[in-house]
C-alpha cells in the first residue's frame, strides 16, 4: 500500500530534551497534522485532539522468538486511528525515558495489521550532550537508544565545552555511526530533519562508510541562512574544519583541528559491523541473513541493507531489530547509480570476522 | 447452485467515512463513523446525526434500544432511531478500549486496566484489570462480563463482591466472547489464533491456523457454530456436542479475500460474511449455497448486522461503502 502513515519513534533518556523537541513539533508552524502518542498526558502543554496517551504494554509473543516482543497498546491505538484517517499525515510516537526501542520498532514489523497500514519512518534519539558519556556507562536503555536511531539530536551542546562534546560524540559513533546526528541547544533541529525522513534513511547506508563519514553528508549550504543553533554531524570527525565557518557559533569548534584525528573510542560492548560488496546471489543471500538473525537475533539490536542482486534490475532493501525483518525488492537501480551491496548491523558482542564471512559468501563471481 | 446474486435488493449509499460498526435500532438501522457521525437510515430515508463532534466513534455496539459508541474524546454516546443523542459517560478523553451492552440498557466499558459496569438501574462498579481490558462480552443470562486482557480473560459478575474468576492463557488476548449457553468463552489472540475455555471443566481450546488475526466472532443462534473471520473463508468451529475438540470447522464461502466480518443470521442457519476486498457474501451452512450481497471494490468489510428478525442485512467499508440488502 503506497500510502502507509509514517511513523517517527522519538526515544531520549530522561531529561534529554524529548519533551522540548515534541513541543516544537506541535507548535510549529509546518503544514502537517501529527496524531501524538504520548507515554505521560499533561507533559504536553498544546491543545490538540490527536494527542493519545499510551500505556507501554510491551508483550511477548507467543511465536517461539524469545525476543520478539511488541507494545500492544501501540497496536490497538494504530487500530484506532486508522479509522480516523485523514484527520492526521503523519503519526508520532513518544516512548518513556527508560523504554527499550526495541518493542515499538518491532511492532511495526510483526504485527500485520499494523504495517499494513503504517510505516516506521525513523527511530529519534534526543541525548543530552552533558550527561550522554555517563549514561552510556551505566544505563543500558541510554546505549540502546543511541544504537537504535536513525536520527539522533544530542542536545544542550552549550552545556559542554569543545573537548567534552567531542568526545560525546565520538561515543555516540563508537556505538552507531550510521545515525544522522544533529548538535542542537533546546532541541532547534529543523523537523524536516527530523520528521518524514523516509525509509530510515536506509539510501544513507550506500554512502556512509565510517571512515569517510567525514567526506559525507554535506547538506550544509542551508545554515548561513538562518540563525539556529542547530548543526549537522559531518562525521566523526567533526573538526574537519572545511564547513563550519560560515554559522555563528563557533565555540563549539576548536582549533586545533585534528584531520582524521577523532578520537576513537571503543564501546565495549556495542559494536556496528557494515560491509560492501558487488551482486549478491539471493538464493545465497536470503538463507543466510534468516538463519544470522534467527541465531544471533538477539544480541542485534539493529540490521539494515541495500543489496544488488545479480540480474535483477530493482534494488532489494531490508531493515531489521532483533529477530524480525522485513525486506522486497524497490526501485529500479538508475543507469547512473553504482550497482552494490551493502549491510549493516548494530549489536553486542557481535562476530564481524563471521558476519564478513558469511555474508562474503553470498557473494556472486564477477 | 447457480451464481444467483441478491444486488439487486441492495439500496448502497455513501457514508463518507470509515463505517466502525453499526447496529439495527428496530427498523433503523444505525451505521457509526469514524468522523464522529452516525447515519440513520429508516426504510431509505437517511440522516446524519453527530454523536462525536470533531473526535471518532471507534467502537459501537447496541444496547437498550440505541446504538451506543465510544470514542477517541473519551465519551460513550448514545443515538436513538428518532436522532436524540445522549452523553452516557464522559472519561476525559481517555479513549474508551472497549465496550459492551444489553438490551435492557445496561453496559459496561474499559479505558486501559480500568473497566466499569452500569446496570439497568444505573448502578455502577469498577474492577481493575492486570493490563488493558482489549474487548468485553456480556452473557446472556446474568449480570456477568467477560473481559479478554494479556494473558487470559477474566469473567466479573459486577454485582456480587469478589465475583471475579481469571482464565489463564498465556498471550494477548484481543477480542471475546461468550457462549449463547453461557458455557464457552473464547477469544482471538495477537498471534491469529483463538483460544477458548470449556467453563464447566475449564478445558483449553486452541483454534489456530488462520493467516489474519479474527477480529470477528458470530455465533448461530442456539450456539452450536461460531463463525470466525481472518481466513480465505469464514471459519465455522462447531460447539454443539461438547465443544470444537478435535473436530475440523467448516470453511465456508472460499474466495481469494480474508474474510474480516461475520454476522450470522438471527434465525437461520445462514452466515454473512464481509471480505477484506469488499464483497459480502450469504453462505448457507446445510448446502454451502453462496449469494452475492456486495460486489469487491477493494475496501474492507468493517461492519455487519442483521436486524432482529433477519430480514435485512446491513454493512459498510472502511471506505465509507455502506447499504442495506432487504431479503426478497
Amino acid at each position: 500500500m503506497s500510502d502507509k502513515i509514517p511513523v517517527t519513534v522519538l526515544t531520549g533518556y530522561l531529561g534529554a530534551g524529548k519533551t522540548t523537541l515534541l513541543n516544537r513539533i506541535l507548535s510549529e508552524e509546518h503544514g502537517r497534522r501529527y496524531a501524538v502518542i504520548v507515554n505521560e498526558f499533561g507533559e504536553i502543554g498544546i491543545d490538540n485532539d490527536l494527542i493519545v496517551g499510551a500505556d507501554e504494554e510491551v508483550f511477548e509473543m507467543n511465536n517461539g522468538c524469545i525476543c520478539c516482543t511488541v507494545r500492544g497498546d501501540l497496536i490497538r491505538i494504530i487500530e484506532g486511528l486508522v479509522k480516523r484517517r485523514g484527520k492526521f499525515d503523519a503519526i508520532i510516537v513518544e516512548t518513556t525515558g527508560l523504554a527499550d526501542p526495541a518493542p515499538v520498532a518491532q511492532t511495526f514489523f510483526v504485527d500485520k495489521d499494523v504495517s499494513e497500514r503504517t510505516r516506521l519512518d525513523a527511530v529519534v534519539t534526543v541525548a543530552d550532550a552533558k550527561w550522554l558519556s555517563d549514561r552510556l556507562k551505566d544505563a543500558p536503555e541510554a546505549k540502546n537508544q543511541i544504537a537504535f536511531a536513525d536520527v539522533i539530536v544530542l542536545n544542550k551542546t552549550d552545556l559542554v565545552n569543545a573537548p567534552e562534546l567531542e568526545e560525546v560524540v565520538g561515543r555516540i559513533r563508537a556505538i552507531n555511526p550510521y545515525a544522522k546526528l544533529h548538535k542542537t541547544q533546546r532541541a532547534a533541529v529543523p523537523l524536516t530533519e527530523v520528521l518524514e525522513r523516509n525509509a530510515f534513511d536506509l539510501d544513507r547506508i550506500l554512502t556512509l562508510e565510517p571512515a569517510f563519514l567525514e567526506e559525507d553528508d554535506h547538506g550544509h549550504d542551508h545554515h548561513h541562512e538562518h540563525g539556529h543553533d542547530h548543526d549537522h554531524e559531518h562525521g566523526p570527525d567533526c573538526g574537519c574544519g572545511h564547513h563550519h565557518h560560515e554559522h555563528g557559533h563557533d565555540h563549539a569548534h576548536h582549533d586545533g583541528h585534528r584531520h582524521g584525528g577523532l578520537k576513537h573510542y571503543h564501546d565495549e560492548d556495542m559494536q556496528s559491523v557494515s560491509i560492501a560488496a558487488g551482486d549478491v546471489i539471493p538464493e545465497k543471500f536470503l538463507p543466510w541473513i534468516n538463519d544470522l538473525v534467527q541465531r544471533e537475533g538477539p544480541s542485534i539490536l539493529r540490521s539494515k541493507g541495500i543489496l544488488s542482486f545479480r540480474d535483477e534490475p530493482r534494488r532489494f532493501v531490508f531493515q531489521g531489530v532483533h529477530m524480525v525483518m522485513e525486506g522486497d525488492l524497490q526501485r529500479d537501480w538508475k543507469p547512473d547509480e553504482k550497482r552494490e551491496s551493502r549491510i549493516v548491523f548494530i549489536g553486542r558482542n557481535l562476530d564481524e570476522a563471521a558476519i564478513r564471512e558469511g555474508f562474503l559468501a553470498c557473494v556472486a563471481a564477477a | 447452485m447457480s451464481a444467483v446474486s441478491l444486488l439487486d435488493n441492495v439500496a448502497s449509499f455513501e457514508a463518507q467515512a470509515h463505517v466502525t460498526g453499526l447496529g439495527w435500532l428496530g427498523g433503523t438501522a444505525a451505521f457509526a463513523l469514524g468522523d464522529g457521525g452516525v447515519w440513520l437510515d429508516s426504510a431509505g430515508e437517511r440522516r446524519r446525526v453527530e454523536a462525536h463532534k470533531d473526535a471518532g466513534a471507534l467502537i459501537a455496539t447496541t444496547g437498550g434500544g440505541r446504538l451506543i459508541t465510544g470514542g477517541d474524546d473519551g465519551r460513550i454516546a448514545a443515538t436513538g432511531a428518532d436522532g436524540t443523542v445522549e452523553t452516557l459517560v464522559d472519561e476525559k478523553g481517555r479513549w474508551i478500549t472497549a465496550l459492551a451492552a444489553r438490551p435492557d440498557g445496561a453496559l459496561a466499558w474499559s479505558t486501559g486496566k480500568e473497566v466499569k459496569a452500569r446496570d439497568a438501574k444505573g448502578r455502577e462498579t469498577a474492577l481493575t484489570v492486570a493490563t488493558t481490558a482489549q474487548s468485553l462480552d456480556f452473557a446472556a443470562k446474568g449480570f456477568r462480563l467477560a473481559i479478554a486482557h494479556y494473558n487470559g480473560a477474566t469473567l466479573w459478575y459486577p454485582a456480587v463482591e469478589n465475583g471475579v474468576e481469571t482464565l489463564a492463557w498465556k498471550g494477548s488476548h484481543i477480542d471475546v466472547t461468550i457462549s449463547p449457553d453461557g458455557q464457552y468463552v473464547v477469544t482471538s489472540m495477537q498471534e491469529n489464533t483463538l483460544h477458548g475455555w470449556r467453563l464447566k471443566d475449564g478445558k483449553d481450546m486452541r483454534m489456530a491456523g488462520y493467516p489474519a488475526k479474527t477480529r470477528s466472532l458470530s455465533w448461530s443462534r442456539e450456539g452450536e457454530w461460531l463463525a470466525t473471520s481472518g481466513a480465505e473463508a469464514a471459519i465455522v468451529w462447531p460447539f454443539a456436542k461438547g465443544g470444537p475438540m478435535g473436530k475440523a470447522p467448516r470453511e465456508c464461502g472460499v474466495r481469494p479475500a480474508i474474510v474480516t466480518r461475520v454476522a450470522f443470521h438471527p434465525a437461520a442457519l445462514v452466515l454473512a460474511a464481509g471480505y477484506a476486498d469488499g464483497a459480502v457474501l450469504m453462505i448457507r451452512l446445510t448446502d454451502a449455497a453462496e449469494l452475492f450481497v456486495r460486489a469487491p471494490d477493494d475496501s474492507p468489510v468493517t461492519a455487519l448486522a442483521w436486524d432482529a428478525k433477519g430480514a435485512r442485512l446491513a454493512f459498510g467499508t472502511e471506505s465509507g461503502g455502506a447499504g442495506i440488502l432487504t431479503l426478497p
